[in-house]
C-alpha cells in the first residue's frame, strides 16, 4: 500500500489489525492470557526496562487490547493511545500523568455526571482541584486559570447531550497558557469529530459507548495527539524529570511525540491497575468496524425523532443541535456536518411527573444509565445519573427535573416515532 | 528529499541496506535513548560502532567506543547522530571527510540541521532527520503497534517474525 493516509472507513477496519503474526489469524485473536514468556533473560531485562517493544503482562498491555489502541490512534489521528477498563480510568490516568497534589484544572461545568462526582470528590483525596468553567463562554477558561493550573477538560459534544462545545476557542486559550487541552470525545466519535483538528493535546473515550456501540463492554481510551511538547516542561514531572522507576529515563524524551500515552501506560496503567480485558477489547473492535456505520444511522434517527418532539404539543422544548432553531446549530454545523450525535435531551410541559411516567409508558426504548447501543434508551438525569449534583449543580450540567434523555438507536424511526408517542400519550 | 515527511520504503530501504552503523553520542547510562537505540540495533544484527570522545578505549555493550568517526578502522555505512542540532553540523563535516564515504547520514529525533543535510546530499549521501532508527524498525516491522503506538502502517499480510524470538518482527513484511 502506497503511504497515502487511508479513509475513516478503511481505518476503522484496519487500523492495527494485521494478520496475527504467530498464526495467520485474520480476525483479531483474543490473547486471553495474564503473561508472555521472555525470548530470553536479557529479553526480559529489555522489556522492563522499557528498551524494546513487547509484551510482558496484560495489565501493562496485551495484543489484543494493542489492536484497539492502534486503531482509536488512528482513527483520531494521534500518535499512540491506551486502552483501560473504563472512560473513568482513561481520565484517571490522564490526570495522574498530568497533575501533583495541590494543582488544579480547569473543567467545564456541562459534563457527564459521573465525570462531575469523579473530579468534585474523588479527586480531593488525591489534592487535585477542579475549577469549573462555562463551555458555551470560553473566557471563563481564561479567567479560572492560575499558576497551578495543568489542564483544560472539556467534552466535544457535551452530556447529557445537545451542546456542542467551541473547541478551537478554548484549544486557543489553552495553547496561550501553555497548557494541555484535554476533549473528552465520547459523544461525538471520531467519526463526527476530531478534536485534534481543532486543537486538542489529548483524547479519552468511555468505549463503552459508540466505539463498542452494542452495549455490551466496559472500555475507555487515552489518546496522545503528540502535540503537547512535555519534555523539558518542569510542570509535568512524570514526563520531563528521571524517573526513579526506570533508572532514571526522561520518558517525555525518549519517547517523543508518543511520550504521554507511554507514560499513562508504564507510571499510571502499571502502578495503578485499571487493564482492560482482551474479550472487552474484542468486542469493542469489533464495535469500531461499522462505526462510520452506526454513527451516521445514529444522528440521521435522533434528527428525525427531534424533529418530530419539537412539534409534539406536550414538549416544551427539545435541544439537539441538528434543529436549525438550536442554539448550537451554528457550532454544529462547523464541528460536526455530519451529523449532532444520537444523544439529546428535552423538557416536558408536565415536569417532573410526565417525565417519569414517560419512561416507564415506553416500550421500544429502554431505561438505563448508558449511551450509545444500538438500541434506543431513555432516562431520566435528574433521578439517576445526575442525582448526586445539587438542584443548582442538575440545571448547570442541562439535567433539571423536566429533563428527559434519549440515546437513539439503530432502530426503524417510525418505530421510534411510534414508541414516543404512546408514551406522550400516557404522561 | 522532503524531510519533514519521509516515505516508508526510503526510511526502509536505508535499514535494509545499512550494516556498519557509527553512533556519535553513545552513552553507558541504560537510561539513555542512545544506549537503548544501540541495544536495540545490535540484537537487530547491525553492528554499531559507539563513539564518545569521554568513553574512548573502554567498552560499551560488548562493542569498542572509539573517540571519532576518523578513528574508526572499517568503513561506516551509517552516521547516527546523537547530538544536539548544531553539533550535527561539524559531525556531518567529520562524516563527508572520511574514505570511504557513508551512505546514509542519520539525525536523531529532534535532530535537524537542513544545511548539513544539504552538504550530504550534494555528495550524493541519503539523510533522515528528526527521526529515531529504534521508532522506525518498530513502525515498520509492527513491533510498536504492541505498545499501542499508531504505526501509519495498514497491511493484509502477516508480519514476518524474525527468527529470534516471539516477539522479534522483521524489517520486510509482504
Amino acid at each position: 500500500m502506497s503511504d497515502r493516509l487511508p479513509g475513516f472507513n478503511t481505518l476503522a477496519i484496519h487500523a492495527g489489525a494485521a494478520p496475527d503474526a504467530a498464526t495467520g489469524a485474520r480476525a483479531t485473536p483474543i490473547y486471553q492470557t495474564t503473561s508472555f514468556v521472555f525470548d530470553d533473560v536479557d529479553h526480559a531485562a529489555s522489556l522492563f526496562g522499557l528498551q524494546a517493544f513487547g509484551n510482558i503482562y496484560s495489565r501493562i498491555g496485551n495484543p489484543t487490547c494493542a489492536v484497539l489502541e492502534e486503531r482509536v490512534a488512528a482513527l483520531e489521528g494521534g500518535t499512540a493511545a491506551l486502552a483501560v477498563a473504563s472512560g473513568h480510568a482513561a481520565e484517571f490516568l490522564v490526570f495522574h500523568t498530568l497533575l501533583q497534589p495541590g494543582d488544579e484544572f480547569v473543567a467545564a461545568k456541562k459534563l457527564y455526571g459521573g465525570s462531575i462526582n469523579q473530579f468534585n470528590h474523588a479527586y480531593k483525596n488525591f489534592g487535585w482541584n477542579v475549577v469549573w468553567a462555562d463551555s458555551d463562554d470560553p473566557s471563563t477558561f481564561e479567567a479560572a486559570i492560575t499558576p497551578k493550573t495543568k489542564a483544560i477538560f472539556i467534552e466535544s459534544i457535551a452530556n447529557p447531550g445537545g451542546v456542542i462545545v467551541d473547541i478551537k476557542a478554548i484549544a486557543a486559550i489553552a495553547k496561550k497558557h501553555r497548557i494541555p487541552l484535554i476533549v473528552d470525545n465520547t459523544m461525538a466519535s471520531p467519526y463526527l469529530i476530531r478534536p485534534f483538528e481543532h486543537g486538542a493535546d489529548i483524547i479519552v473515550h468511555s468505549a463503552t459507548k459508540f466505539l463498542g456501540g452494542h452495549g455490551n463492554s466496559i472500555g475507555g481510551l487515552i489518546v496522545d495527539g503528540g502535540s503537547f511538547n512535555f519534555a523539558g516542561d518542569d510542570r509535568y514531572p512524570m514526563l520531563s524529570k528521571p524517573r526513579p522507576e526506570y533508572g532514571g529515563m526522561v520518558l517525555g524524551e525518549t519517547f517523543g511525540n508518543f511520550g504521554f500515552a507511554i507514560a499513562c501506560r508504564v507510571l499510571g496503567l502499571r502502578d495503578l491497575g485499571p487493564a482492560l480485558s482482551p474479550f472487552n477489547a474484542f468486542l469493542i473492535l469489533n464495535g469500531i468496524e461499522t462505526l462510520p456505520l452506526r454513527m451516521q444511522r445514529h444522528s440521521d434517527n435522533a434528527l428525525a425523532v427531534a424533529e418530530h418532539l419539537a412539534n409534539h404539543g406536550k414538549v416544551s422544548w427539545v435541544s439537539y443541535p441538528g434543529l436549525r432553531t438550536d442554539r448550537y446549530h451554528n457550532l454544529a454545523k462547523q464541528y460536526c456536518p455530519k451529523g449532532a450525535g444520537a444523544v439529546f435531551t428535552f423538557g416536558l410541559k408536565g415536569g417532573y411527573e410526565a417525565g417519569v411516567k414517560l419512561v416507564s409508558s415506553l416500550k421500544l426504548f429502554s431505561h438505563l444509565a448508558n449511551i450509545g447501543d444500538t438500541r434506543s434508551l431513555v432516562i431520566h438525569p435528574a433521578s439517576t445519573t445526575h442525582r448526586q449534583l445539587t438542584d443548582e449543580q442538575k440545571v448547570q450540567a442541562g439535567a433539571g427535573p423536566e429533563v428527559v434523555r434519549l440515546s437513539i438507536g439503530l432502530e426503524d424511526k417510525e418505530d421510534l416515532i411510534d414508541d414516543l408517542n404512546q408514551a406522550l400519550d400516557a404522561a | 528529499m522532503d524531510h519533514s515527511n519521509y516515505p516508508n520504503d526510503y526510511i526502509r530501504g536505508i535499514l535494509n541496506s545499512v550494516k556498519t552503523i557509527a553512533l556519535v553520542g553513545a552513552s553507558q547510562n541504560p537510561a539513555r535513548p542512545s544506549w537503548i537505540v544501540t541495544k536495540y540495533l545490535l540484537e537487530r544484527g547491525y553492528d554499531v560502532i559507539p563513539i564518545n570522545p569521554g568513553l574512548a578505549g573502554s567498552e560499551l555493550l560488548g562493542k569498542p567506543v572509539y573517540a571519532s568517526l576518523k578513528d574508526v578502522p572499517v568503513p561506516i555505512d551509517m552516521v547516527e547522530i546523537f547530538r544536539n542540532s548544531e553539533a550535527a553540523g561539524p559531525i556531518t563535516d567529520e562524516a563527508l571527510a572520511l574514505d570511504p564515504l557513508p551512505k546514509v547520514i542519520w539525525m536523531q529525533l529532534s535532530v535537524r540541521n537542513d544545511e548539513a543535510a544539504a552538504k550530504a546530499e550534494a555528495k550524493g549521501l541519503k539523510v533522515v532527520m528528526d527521526r529515531c532508527p529504534k521508532i522506525e524498525f518498530g513502525r515498520l516491522s509492527g513491533e510498536i503497534s504492541w505498545q499501542g503506538v499508531n504505526s501509519r502502517m495498514l497491511s493484509s499480510k502477516k508480519p514476518v517474525l524474525s527468527g529470534k524470538g516471539f516477539q522479534k518482527l522483521g524489517l520486510n513484511r509482504p
